[in-house]
């Protein structure tokens, strides 16, 4: 910042390169300690997961953070087959193809849009509220108040959360699919003037149990990435409320990129490999 | 209650409580944020039974190294013994018997916001022992009785507690595992008068019917002078003055004299 801010136009000019390498360079450190200490946190989990696992607790969490977050991810998905159906229908249109609507509907939602959109809906909802929790939490000193009660944060705290979301995820996104696919009917039945019975026959031949689990498979991994970068963010949070804002901001922002970069490796991964999953 | 407070002016008057065997011992230890210096080299003993205030302005250090006694902080360099056992290096697992042993109160109260009241000082019951819910509802009780609160705030949630209730719902759930060693991080600061000499008599009376030592930090002299067997004095990251309070007010030590008369005549 020095540099930048010197008196001579010319030598700031000069300089700007040099304080925007300093930017990225602060910028790839951060990544790094964000990585590195959700690796470490990662580490902690394993080793506490050997432990006795709260049961009631997990079972709590999965009502607060996967039941309550039906409604939500629903409404998603329901739109989301709806305007899938249209824009396909006008594009498809083009080529006399305007039967093909269920098919187009059913593979994209299955394959992609129902993992990625409820994985971005839970990362907005679930990964805001664990970092706001925990977050609270830690400046209140409950975070230390559990660790001087010789409880782990870590087993309290971290676990039945990432147990949750990582389980219930899955359930969610098999609901999307679902609730998907019959947005889509609903305007090939009502817009594209395409009777819901052949809709849906085009639906069973177009879509295979190879297709769903493609898309499935993919979403533990999203649900652990939420919980953790949660988790991870909350626990780190500091300097009053506007420390919990900003840790939750980030939590927010961070999980749904690495959702959608992962959502490219895994895919990428589940077609190399011989899951017979292409 | 009278009981408890002529004790502690007695004990306060006297100060003849004889010393017990190091029950915490700093040595050398080092504690530094940046380039700041919070702990710099200080060595501290704390006796078996008594009551020790760790007295200093705000941002001294002073909870930092409270802190340090129960392992929630970990010193850069130097020795923190609690109890026979080096605790410094010790890692998170390691340093349960050590909490349990020592057990702290927190500023706000940090009681957990989700759970009730009797959850709160039963956490650590059901985290630490095999007993019954029978045996734990019992506890319960009996140390909401050691903090003078009934049965009756057992349902309560810390949102509906006053900022005093939340202090004494605290303090039972710090004892309710029935630590040896109690730790007071700022326990009368934001309190009214009253509510703050009810929580001084609390102190007094769980170190003398608990047979535990006390390690208070607070900023403020008339708990210092209410509670105090000892007291330690923290400035620019060293204790400058450790001794009983009438050798604080017959010290030469310029700092703690201003701290004393600021802190008895604020005007």
């Amino acid at each position: 910042m020095d540099e930048f801010d010197s008196t001579t136009q010319d030598v700031a000019v000069l300089k700007e390169p040099l304080w925007k390498l300093a930017r990225i360079r602060r910028w790839i450190g951060h990544a790094s300690f964000h990585v590195g200490g959700i690796a470490m946190m990662a580490a902690q989990l394993a080793r506490e997961a050997r432990n006795r696992w709260d049961s009631a607790e997990i079972i709590h969490q999965m009502d607060a953070l996967g039941v309550q977050s039906i409604s939500i991810t629903s409404l998603t998905a329901l739109f989301t087959g709806m305007v899938l159906a249209l824009q396909t229908s006008y594009a498809l249109a083009q080529f006399g193809g305007k039967l093909f609507v269920g098919r187009v509907v059913v593979l994209s939602i299955c394959r992609e849009l129902g993992p990625t959109l409820t994985a971005l809906m839970v990362a907005a909802r679930v990964g805001s509220g664990i970092t706001a929790e925990l977050g609270t939490m830690s400046v209140t000193e409950q975070v230390d108040a559990l660790r001087a009660l010789g409880a782990s944060p870590i087993r309290k705290l971290v676990l039945p959360r990432v147990v949750a979301v990582t389980l219930m995820l899955p359930v969610l996104t098999l609901l999307a699919d679902f609730l998907g696919t019959v947005g889509g009917l609903f305007i090939a039945v009502a817009e594209v003037k395409i009777g819901a019975a052949f809709y849906l026959s085009t639906v069973q031949q177009s879509v295979h149990l190879n297709d769903v689990l493609h898309g499935l498979l993919k979403t533990p991994f999203f649900g652990f990435e939420i919980a953790m970068i949660g988790c991870y963010n909350g626990l780190g949070a500091s300097g009053g409320a506007d420390g919990v804002g900003r840790a939750t901001t980030i939590a927010v922002v961070v999980s749904s990129i690495v959702v959608l970069m992962s959502d490219f490796f895994l895919t990428k991964l589940f077609i190399i490999l011989p899951l017979g999953l292409k | 209650m009278t009981t408890f407070s002529e004790s502690a002016v007695m004990r306060f008057v006297k100060g003849d409580r004889p010393p017990g065997s190091p029950i915490i011992e700093f040595k050398r230890v080092v504690k530094a944020y940046g380039s700041r210096r919070v702990l710099d080299a200080v060595d501290l003993v704390v006796q078996r039974g008594e009551v020790l205030v760790i007295l200093g302005g705000s941002g001294t250090g002073k909870s930092v190294s409270l802190r340090h006694m129960n392992g929630l902080e970990q010193p850069d360099s130097g020795e923190v013994w609690v109890d026979g056992v080096e605790v410094s290096r010790l890692p998170e697992q390691e340093l349960v018997p050590v909490r349990k042993k020592a057990g702290m109160l927190f500023q706000g109260g940090a009681l957990f916001d989700s759970m009730t009241v009797f959850e709160n000082i039963a956490f650590a019951l059901r985290e630490h022992t095999t007993w019954s819910e029978e045996q734990i509802s019992a506890r319960v009780g009996e140390v909401l009785g050691f903090v003078n609160l009934g049965r009756d705030v057992e349902r309560l949630l810390p949102s509906s507690l006053s900022g005093g209730m939340k202090k004494r719902v605290s303090l039972a759930r710090t004892v309710a595992l029935k630590p040896e060693i109690l730790l007071y991080d700022e326990p009368t600061t934001g309190l009214d008068p009253v509510t703050a000499l009810t929580i001084n008599r609390l102190i007094v009376d769980l170190n003398e019917r608990l047979a535990t030592t006390s390690v208070v930090v607070t900023h403020d002299i008339v708990s210092t002078l209410f509670v105090a067997d000892r007291i330690a004095f923290l400035k620019d990251g060293q204790f400058i003055f450790i001794g009983t309070p009438e050798e604080a007010y017959g010290s030469d030590v310029p700092d703690l004299r201003a701290f004393l008369a600021a802190g008895e005549s604020p005007e």
